[in-house]
């Protein structure tokens, strides 16, 4: 079998995996908040799109848009209304409360929109093939390998070259000596968590062709989720980035190769790693 | 004293049965067991509709006597709710004939009940094809999934001069029984199964992309893909699409899951030549199937189309009705058997028969090929195979013994 496509594949899955969840490790790592509704917020985003490409007509790129912009702006009235009160609770409160938002979140979508599996028409210049010169593959793949590197670059700059960058980077690695040194730390969380969930949209979006979009969305990729931001290591951009690429080829690839074994490998090599360093490959120890 | 008291009770119960056995029963208890909610509410509304159709379209077909339907919800397909609905219909509601059933699993859990109560059961859906062997209480109107598998195996190989064949499969009985009835058929005449890929379980719709590229990687002439019908074959036409497998020659075929009569046009140009065969699509061209689709079409909308669930819901209410009228309205399970055994129809898929050796049905079966026709699309048909048996039992495969 040919090995490049089979690598493109598994970088293009991979991608989709980085894109949702580079926010929950940077909203996790920040506030050490265990949000696992992070996935219903990538379910929002990708019915958003579905809703207004169907009902007001908009094309695929306007539609992705308006997703960031209203699942950003939707997190932040739940992240003032309920998050902010369970700051201080326990990790088990916070568990109990984000997987209860995620049955309310299913559970609506199902009773406004219905059970079934939603389909993202994209516009005509993703579809098909193309030729790279050296080989075809599926377009679509591409452009997501094209659009998560784009991604990781500009979060990559936003993080270590400006000074919202710095400041979340400080209050991740030792919250405390940032809020002391003056940085709002409240502040930054809720815009933090805003683009989080903006960027989980986009790739439920995104990732709509790939993961596909349905109701039961956000539990039944909750591990992924949980085992790249944990391999990647937490508030770790690049780690996310490496983690979620590494998942989605390995993945990929033994799906091929052992369709039989469906997920076990990705359960059992994200629990050798966890093993071996159980911060994560790009995990730091917090002070 | 006491023995002119049993006397007085035998007589009684004497009379009571004399009567029981010459008076004609009023009214004919149909019990319908179909899961109206959850995960396969929309394959009991297809059932239930073609019910209704037929009904509404022969409302002499049940000469003098009168049905009642008693409907009860078999929910999610494990066959626990399916066994409690038919106790309920058997002991409380006391109905005289079962039916519905989707799901193997629902049919496989109630035929004991259905033998030990001794209540006929005529299964509209439920496709597992050792299933007719579990009661002889048991007749099928619906198909088993050897019937499209087979079948499809040969006409791979002669209709469509496939060599070599690659099979996806979705990893449930219903699934791998499709995978052997096509590698037996495609094998018998002269073709080749060079790879079968388990593509995940049935609960969820999986990314097939890796799945089809291993597919592809094995250039076969025809990429044969079971899954279970609507969301599932959605995705399977848009990943066969994106990964350019059609510009590589490999033709995509299955049964006539792949294209449900009412997903089918939001499939798009995507389903544009895909080669399945099934017992039924709403195109078909015969009087029977035109006025069924019209009656349908009527009642539940321009946009509502039945698919083949619908056709068998219609053709098991025929069977009923033939049974009522021939034993005069008392369904004796025995006679009810005997009187299903043979009986003969002309259905809106075509002429059909309930084979009187296995209870099962002999039908014929559709190739078609999905074509662009004023801006809509249609299965086009390419060759028919008729009076298809069900070939787990005639070949004698594993279970079907």
């Amino acid at each position: 079998m040919d090995p490049i496509s089979i690598l493109l594949g598994g970088l293009a899955s991979g991608m989709v995996l980085f894109i949702v969840s580079v926010g929950l490790s940077v909203t996790m790592g920040l506030m050490g908040f265990v949000n696992l509704a992070h996935g219903g917020f990538a379910m929002l985003g990708g019915y958003a799109i579905v809703l207004a490409m169907r009902h007001w007509g908009l094309g695929f790129l306007p539609a992705l848009g308006l997703a960031f912009v209203a699942v950003a702006a939707f997190s932040v009235v739940l992240e003032r209304l309920l998050y902010a009160r369970l700051y201080r609770a326990s990790e088990l409160d916070q568990v109990l409360f984000t997987i209860g938002l995620v049955f309310v979140m299913t559970a609506t979508v199902t009773l406004g929109v219905g059970p079934e599996t939603q389909v993202v028409q994209l516009p005509d210049w993703l579809r098909g093939q193309t030729d790279l010169g050296f080989i075809r593959y599926r377009t679509y793949s591409l452009a997501l390998i094209a659009t998560g590197t784009a991604l990781v670059i500009a979060l990559w700059l936003g993080f270590e070259r400006t000074r919202f960058g710095a400041r979340i980077r400080a209050a991740v690695d030792n919250r405390r000596m940032a809020q002391s040194l003056g940085v709002d730390v409240g502040r930054l969380f809720a815009v933090t968590f805003a683009i989080g969930s903006g960027l989980a949209a986009v790739g439920g979006g995104l990732g709509a062709e790939i993961l596909g979009l349905d109701p039961n969305y956000p539990l039944r990729y909750l591990v992924y989720f949980l085992i790249v931001v944990s391999v990647g290591g937490l508030g770790r951009v690049a780690g996310v980035f490496y983690a979620a690429l590494l998942i989605g080829v390995l993945d990929f690839v033994l799906k091929i190769y052992f369709p039989k074994g469906g997920t076990i490998f990705i359960y059992a090599l994200a629990l050798l790693l966890l093993l071996w360093r159980p911060l994560g490959l790009f995990g730091k120890r917090g002070a | 004293m006491r023995i002119s008291k049993i006397w007085k009770y035998s007589l009684a119960a004497a009379c009571l049965a004399a009567f029981a056995a010459t008076a004609p029963a009023q009214t004919v208890k149909v019990g319908v067991v179909l899961p109206y909610s959850g995960v396969g509410a929309e394959f009991a509304q297809q059932v239930d509709r073609g019910i209704q159709v037929f009904m509404k379209l022969n409302p002499k077909a049940f000469g003098p006597y009168k049905v009642e339907l008693i409907k009860r919800d078999s929910k999610n397909p494990s066959g626990a709710e399916a066994k409690t609905a038919v106790q309920e219909l058997i002991a409380q509601d006391k109905v005289d004939i079962l039916t519905g059933f989707i799901y193997s699993p629902d049919a496989i859990a109630s035929a004991p009940l259905a033998t030990e109560a001794k209540k006929p059961m005529v299964i509209m859906n439920a496709g597992t094809a050792w299933i007719t062997n579990l009661s002889p209480m048991i007749s099928r109107v619906s198909f088993s999934m050897w019937h499209s598998g087979f079948a499809m195996g040969e006409a791979s190989a002669k209709n469509l001069k496939a060599k070599t064949a690659v099979v996806g499969y979705t990893d449930y009985p219903p699934g791998k029984d499709s995978l052997d009835a096509f590698k037996r058929g495609f094998e018998a005449t002269g073709g080749q199964v060079i790879d079968a890929i388990p593509m995940g379980g049935p609960g969820q719709v999986p990314d097939f992309t890796p799945f089809f590229q291993r597919a592809k990687g094995k250039k076969p002439d025809v990429f044969y893909v079971f899954v279970p019908s609507g969301d599932h074959a959605v995705a399977v036409m848009k990943t066969y699409n994106a990964l350019g497998m059609r510009q590589e020659g490999i033709k995509l075929i299955g049964p006539g899951d792949l294209t449900p009569d009412y997903k089918l046009q939001g499939m798009g140009d995507d389903a544009v030549g895909l080669i399945t065969i099934h017992h039924y699509n709403a195109d078909l061209d015969n009087p029977q199937n035109k006025r069924f689709v019209e009656a349908w079409k009527k009642d539940y909308g321009p946009t509502s189309t039945p698919d083949f669930m619908g056709v068998q819901g219609y053709d098991g209410m025929a069977a009923i009705a033939h049974a009522v009228v021939t034993l005069k309205g008392r369904l004796d399970p025995e006679k009810t058997i005997d009187a299903l055994k043979g009986w003969k129809f002309n259905s809106p898929r075509g002429p059909i028969m309930i084979d009187p050796a296995t209870r099962d049905i002999v039908m014929n079966e559709y190739l078609s090929e999905v074509v662009k026709s004023g801006g809509r699309l249609v299965q086009k048909n390419i060759g028919t195979v008729n009076a298809v048996k069900d070939m787990c039992k005639e070949l004698k495969e594993g279970r079907c013994k």
